[in-house]
């Protein structure tokens, strides 16, 4: 049986029935294609947000929570953050360089739309294993088209990180973060209101790409998503560079009601949700909008996703104001409708209307559905796999070396070496450490941000994994020296209508939430990716966030790398019996199972305070959170990028490969100078944290003693050799 | 000291110069959009980094197109100083004020690091408080950064002593395994043949500040203070 028209747009039967009772009548084409991309999960958030609302999205901080273009936070000093992340991955797993480089472009708009100057991106990257000629034909060109949009329009990408496992072969995923500052006190808003003011189309020229892109990313990845290239949009940096710089220079006069950015959707969701936003009207001519080629239809105006392309609502009598700022730009600029109190988006076409819809038809009545959720079976295995039924390794040197030459550990310069991290002048803590630390030029304070998710704790343990998400990239702010304020999150998921993947979602968020509330990280914003699935399966659930920390003092700008030879080494925290879900595990065994490591939130929160309070007392000169591949790999990383070595002794009871390997959670090491110390102790005996002293930092010799026993001996510059070689070698090789 | 720092459609530098300038220095110094063509009250001309024209066609090969060109060849005809960093190094050897051309860098991947340069001449307006040889840690962060010149005019270069920066490892060895981008003899900095312009592929106002890593950057602007100085005092 053939599709009919709705079934191929993406919408249900049931879904199609609604339509037709909410209108009362057939739908047009053109009124049938914005339903279809207004309803996608992209743009309606209908199976997830149920489960968003359990995430807390206020505080003291909050200056704009979830539902505009980015989040904003106040940082005092007269100092707005915008902030946000947002996947492009279908476009990404089919034409890699314009697919990551149009999700760059994409999230700084969204910062820029909100009146900010962006001033860093990052970026988090999964691609499947990277032995296959395709994942690394995959990651050469996401990390390019990141390159070439990034450093071209000269945001500076600080930090982010890269994540192999074969659950994303066939559906990687690209997730951007931007940041930008708002230091006047304006913030912009993508809403339409006040009867007779003028609707504007500025920046690019509308052409065929990108049409139907919101519903592509609504769907599984399927053998023939290569037919829907033509759906992947096309990126120009240059033209979003006067784009931003156009609409800077416009938002400083007080001529903008409001401006969004035709992202998802192009100019359906963005003339719908400014209407809606405003509650009132919008009546626009599709032939006035600026077209780059011949013969456009109303549909394909409507929902092309060509980008670098704003709608503006101005005050009436304003116009020139914009002419003139796009002209000096050389970007289009065209009066295309108005704004109207009918409560109706009206779409004309030479004066004819093509479509007309209520705008809450498109926003508000888009179903909501709540999905049934299962319990899959795999997670009762995961829980009962017994780590200690598995051999120790022979020689715990070598152990460490494979380790930090694999995939995920391994340095990821490499990726990193493409991107400019210091246009801008503000890049204090670059690539490398555990978050990327920004000075602010006006002020003393300074931004530490980081993008972060160990989707394999996810995958093993939804609630616990997600916890851990947000618990371990407040982690990571804390040891470059910020107190963590607030975050967004990219939640990529499988197919939702899968009860399994359903449960993983719901018990994720519901972690996330957790975790959020004890650490007072509100949730200011995100975007959903449902629908990760290739005919290989669903990804892991990846649950990303973005958490953005405030340095009181730039100065306290922490990096993970060792700093002398003699230095102290002390653990914050403490090591439990645990080795499930670890790195060591998948690269030993390849086993990606396991008990997910306890996250006792109490715990963390005292760990985080009492190694903030002791790099403001200038307590230590280095902080590293302990993660994947655990203590011993942390050390090694602590080091190598100091080009100094260690020696410790680990006095906990457990078997070696726990000792050295295992993810337990809530531990940071620090390194400090002898005349330190009693100021330290005394600092962490007042704060009751569980501690205890490991060793010290050495010119170059590493040594790990457990139980008393030497089990691992070598030189920084071996470990180095192993950690840094690794990615290059593999990308260059194959 | 007045300084005009040229903004392009996507020049993406002129603010960090400016920053430099104006609040590190405590300069006069303005940015100057592209289509003005007076650069008379001004004592020093920096085309700061960017992608111009989204370095369409090549890099620096629309810029040259703009009307404040002229004014930026005038300038420099009359021995007052130009400082091309990055794409304005590009533009420059565009409208031929410096010899040479860019291509894409021989692993035709774009290289953002830090890297190290050795001062090859400190006897030029731009280097005069650094020491010959001086071993300089600077940022690069560029696509197109493959110098190329033919060898009757690298010849000249040499002979002249033109050549003002090149690549060098963290010893100062300016062997081919430092040399980034296949540059003709790790060449990353060239003055004019008067002395008065340079084009430099590092950026100099990144590293100007202890707290993003270090101040190697800052000897080229307080160079050019004390020439203007000396000259103001002659």
């Amino acid at each position: 049986m053939s599709k009919t028209a709705w079934q191929e747009m993406g919408l249900t039967d049931s879904e199609y029935a609604r339509i037709l009772e909410l209108m009362g009548r057939q739908p047009t084409l053109p009124e049938l294609g914005m339903f279809a991309a207004m309803w996608s999960e992209h743009c309606s958030y209908k199976t997830s947000k149920p489960v968003l609302s359990l995430f807390p999205t206020e505080g003291p901080r909050v200056l704009q929570g979830p539902g505009e273009n980015a989040g904003v936070i106040d940082i005092g000093d007269n100092i707005a953050v915008a902030f946000k992340v947002e996947s492009h991955n279908h476009p990404t797993a089919i034409e890699p360089f314009q697919g990551a480089a149009t999700g760059v472009g994409g999230i700084i708009r969204d910062v820029f739309t909100m009146g900010a100057r962006p001033i860093a991106a990052l970026n988090s990257l999964r691609f499947g294993d990277l032995k296959l000629d395709r994942t690394r034909y995959l990651l050469n060109g996401a990390v390019e088209g990141i390159a070439f949009y990034g450093n071209t329009i000269g945001v500076p990408t600080v930090a982010g990180e890269t994540w192999f496992n074969p659950s994303y072969n066939g559906n990687p995923l690209v997730n951007a973060m931007c940041v930008g500052i708002i230091e006047d006190g304006k913030i912009f808003k993508g809403v339409a209101k006040g009867k007779g003011n003028t609707l504007m189309a500025v920046g690019a020229k509308t052409g065929r790409d990108g049409i139907h892109g919101a519903t592509f990313a609504s769907e599984e990845i399927s053998e023939d998503t290569e037919s829907k290239r033509p759906a992947v949009q096309v990126g120009d940096p240059f033209t979003e560079k006067l784009l931003l710089e156009a609409c800077l220079e416009l938002m400083q006069s007080d001529a903008v009601v409001g401006i969004q950015d035709m992202g998802a959707a192009g100019l359906t969701s963005s003339s719908c949700e400014m209407a809606s936003r405003g509650e009132s009207g919008i009546d626009f001519d599709v032939t006035l909008v600026p077209q780059r080629e011949e013969g456009m239809t109303p549909y394909e105006i409507l929902l092309s996703e060509s980008q670098e392309r704003m709608l503006v609502a101005v005050h009436k009598g304003r116009e020139d104001e914009v002419f003139k700022i796009f002209e000096k730009w050389e970007l289009d600029a065209a009066i295309i409708g108005t704004i109207t109190d009918d409560n109706l988006v009206t779409v004309r076409e030479n004066g004819e209307i093509v479509a007309q819809i209520p705008s809450r038809f498109l926003t508000d009545e888009a179903p909501v559905y709540y999905n049934e959720a299962k319990r899959p079976e795999y997670l009762d295995q995961a829980e009962k796999f017994d780590p200690m039924t598995l051999p120790e390794p022979a020689d715990y040197t070598q152990a460490l070396i494979k380790l930090l030459q694999s995939d995920n550990i391994c340095s990821k310069e490499w990726v990193y070496r493409h991107f400019d991290t210091t246009v801008g002048t503000s890049s204090v803590i670059r690539p490398g450490s555990d978050a990327a630390v920004l000075r602010l030029k006006n002020s003393r304070k300074g931004l530490a941000m980081c993008l972060d998710c160990n989707s394999r704790y996810v995958y093993l343990n939804p609630f616990e994994g997600g916890k851990i998400a947000v618990a371990e990239s407040a982690r990571n702010v804390v040891c470059s020296g910020a107190e963590p304020v607030a975050i967004t999150n990219c939640l990529n998921f499988g197919n939702p209508d899968k009860p399994e993947v359903f449960y993983t979602f719901k018990q994720a968020v519901t972690g996330m939430a957790e975790a959020c509330r004890a650490l007072d990280t509100p949730v200011t914003g995100g975007n959903v990716s449902l629908y990760n699935e290739s005919p290989d399966g669903a990804v892991y659930p990846t649950p990303t966030v973005g958490m953005m920390g405030v340095l009181e003092d730039i100065d306290q700008a922490t990096t993970s790398a060792f700093k002398n030879t003699g230095d102290l080494i002390y653990l914050i925290g403490q090591s439990q019996d645990e080795l499930g879900a670890s790195e060591y595990l998948a690269n030993a065994f390849e086993l990606n199972t396991g008990r997910v490591p306890k996250l006792d939130l109490a715990k963390e929160k005292q760990v985080q305070k009492t190694v903030l309070r002791a790099i403001r007392e200038k307590l230590i000169k280095a902080a590293h959170d302990c993660s994947e591949g655990g203590l011993a790999v942390a050390l090694s990383e602590m080091a190598v990028q100091a080009d100094l070595g260690f020696k410790v002794e680990l006095n906990d009871p457990w078997r070696s490969d726990v000792s050295l390997f295992g993810e337990s959670q809530s531990r940071i090491i620090v390194s400090l100078g002898k005349e330190q110390e009693e100021e330290l102790l005394n600092l962490l005996k007042e704060t009751g944290v569980e501690y205890s002293k490991l060793g010290e930092v050495t010119p170059q010799e590493v040594t790990i003693f457990h139980q008393g026993k030497e089990i691992v001996k070598t030189s920084s510059q071996e470990l180095s050799q192993a950690w840094k070689e690794a990615l290059p070698w593999i990308m260059k090789n194959n | 000291m007045k300084f005009a720092v040229i903004q392009f459609p996507g020049t993406n530098c002129e603010i960090d110069t400016a920053y430099i300038l104006k609040d590190l220095l405590e300069q006069e110094a303005d940015i100057i959009w592209h289509m003005q063509d007076d650069l008379s009250s001004y004592d020093l001309v920096i085309l700061p980094g960017g992608s111009s024209y989204g370095d369409y066609l090549r890099t620096g090969a629309l810029a040259k197109f703009s009307p404040i060109i002229e004014a930026i060849k005038k300038h420099a005809e009359q021995g007052k100083l130009v400082l091309g960093i990055c794409n304005g190094f590009q533009i420059l050897t565009e409208i031929g004020l410096l010899p040479g051309a860019f291509m894409k860098n021989q692993n035709l991947k774009f290289i953002g690091d830090d890297l190290f340069f050795k001062v090859i001449n400190n006897s030029t307006p731009f280097t005069s408080s650094y020491s010959k040889e001086q071993i300089l840690k600077l940022p690069v962060a560029h696509l197109e950064g493959n110098y190329y010149i033919d060898s009757d005019q690298l010849k000249e270069l040499q002979a002249q002593n033109r050549i003002v920066l090149r690549y060098c490892n963290s010893q100062g060895l300016c062997s081919e395994q430092a040399n980034p981008n296949g540059s003709v003899d790790n060449i990353a900095a060239v003055l004019n043949e008067r002395g008065n312009v340079l084009g430099m592929m590092p950026h100099p106002e990144r590293m100007a500040e202890e707290i993003l890593g270090g101040q190697d950057g800052l000897g080229f602007f307080q160079s050019i203070l004390e020439y203007h100085k000396e000259r103001k005092e002659q």
